[in-house]
């Protein structure tokens, strides 16, 4: 099955076009889709017995700053039993309402994307819908502000402590 | 059995047993400096230096210096490595539980002053004098063991001329230049 196959599938199942081809060139298939039908469009994909995406390798979050204006999340999925590899990816406006954009939460799915999503969560500031326990993962509790975030600047001290050298 | 009774019979006392004159301060001194106990923690790659001291080929125990699993038991605290801000609390706290008198190596250069990450490290504490006081700085990144050992004989020679006992009026008098 090409990775024309898997968006031909997928967009007859949903009746969308809105779902891309970006890159199918690279070893593992890059393909776009909107962040509304994330959550349909990945329980297909894990439980379709053509596809059966068993297996959530990774989860990236990305800010591409505010002149972008735009936050990606991107889902390296495996099937081990078809030995496939696909790669999703959803665009993100950058602020909704001067917050960071929201997106639902895969961890109902595959188990792995719950603590992919809290580091997501702790570094960028994307939220995930229905997350179980989406709390900071990596950096303390009251920490403010999401680091890796391009327009990020650090507080000026911790319990403190002179943060700047 | 009859070898011990033998040794026992045949001990031949020469007489010529010394004695050593010394103060006090100096004796109570030189069993501190000889017995360092480290608190037994490592944060980063000098930590791996770190155990490559104690281990066989550099050997701190030769020193008297033996790492202790517990800061109540601690002489000195080896900060190896880089220390972040979640861990600057848990690192003042351990400080904290040490009996004194106790003192602080800071081995490489991210408990120095940063390190690489003195510039875009958001989450490292730039220099863990900023958080306890520290007796020893260790340069390197990370240092090697012989550098660590360097830092101990440093820490050795502050405690050579420590004056535990003398009480504190004496030293200021002494420090003020009215007795000598």
């Amino acid at each position: 099955m090409t990775t024309h196959d898997i968006v031909e599938r997928l967009s007859s199942k949903f009746s969308t076009d809105a779902i891309l081809v970006v890159n199918e060139k690279t070893a593992q298939p890059i393909i776009q889709i909107p962040a509304n039908l994330l959550l349909d469009i990945c329980q297909f994909l894990h439980e379709d017995e053509l596809l059966y995406f068993d297996f959530m390798a990774c989860l990236t979050g990305i800010d591409n700053g505010p002149e972008k204006g735009s936050m990606e999340v991107i889902y390296h999925l495996t099937s081990i039993p078809y030995q496939r590899n696909l790669i999703l990816k959803v665009i993100l406006p950058r602020q909704i309402d001067g917050q960071p954009p929201s997106i639902p939460s895969l961890s109902s799915i595959w188990k792995t994307a719950d603590w992919h999503e809290r580091e997501t969560f702790d570094l960028i500031g994307i939220r995930f819908e229905n997350h179980p326990d989406l709390r900071r993962i990596l950096l303390p509790k009251d920490w403010e502000g999401h680091p890796l975030q391009k327009d990020y600047q650090e507080q000026d001290s911790y319990h403190g402590i002179k943060v700047k050298y | 059995m009859s070898q011990a009774i033998d040794f026992q019979e045949n001990r031949v006392k020469t007489g010529e047993g010394g004695i050593i004159l010394t103060s006090v301060e100096d004796l109570l001194n030189w069993s501190r400096l000889s017995s360092l106990w480290p608190m037994g923690f490592g944060l980063a790659c000098c930590a791996i230096e770190m155990m490559a001291s104690y281990a066989s080929n550099y050997d701190l125990e030769r020193f008297g210096i033996f790492p202790r699993p517990s800061p109540r038991q601690s002489d000195v605290m080896i900060v190896a490595g880089t220390v972040t801000f979640k861990m600057a609390d848990r690192i003042r706290r351990l400080y904290e539980q040490m009996p004194e008198p106790r003192y602080v190596i800071s081995m490489g250069s991210c408990s120095n002053c940063g390190g690489p990450y003195w510039e875009h490290g958001y989450h490292v504490v730039k220099g863990i004098d900023r958080i306890i006081p520290v007796d020893v700085y260790v340069p390197g990144c990370p240092p090697r063991p012989e550098a660590l050992i360097g830092g101990f004989l440093k820490l050795q020679e502050k405690i050579r001329l420590e004056h535990p006992i003398a009480p504190t009026l004496l030293l200021e008098l002494e420090a003020e230049n009215h007795i000598t």
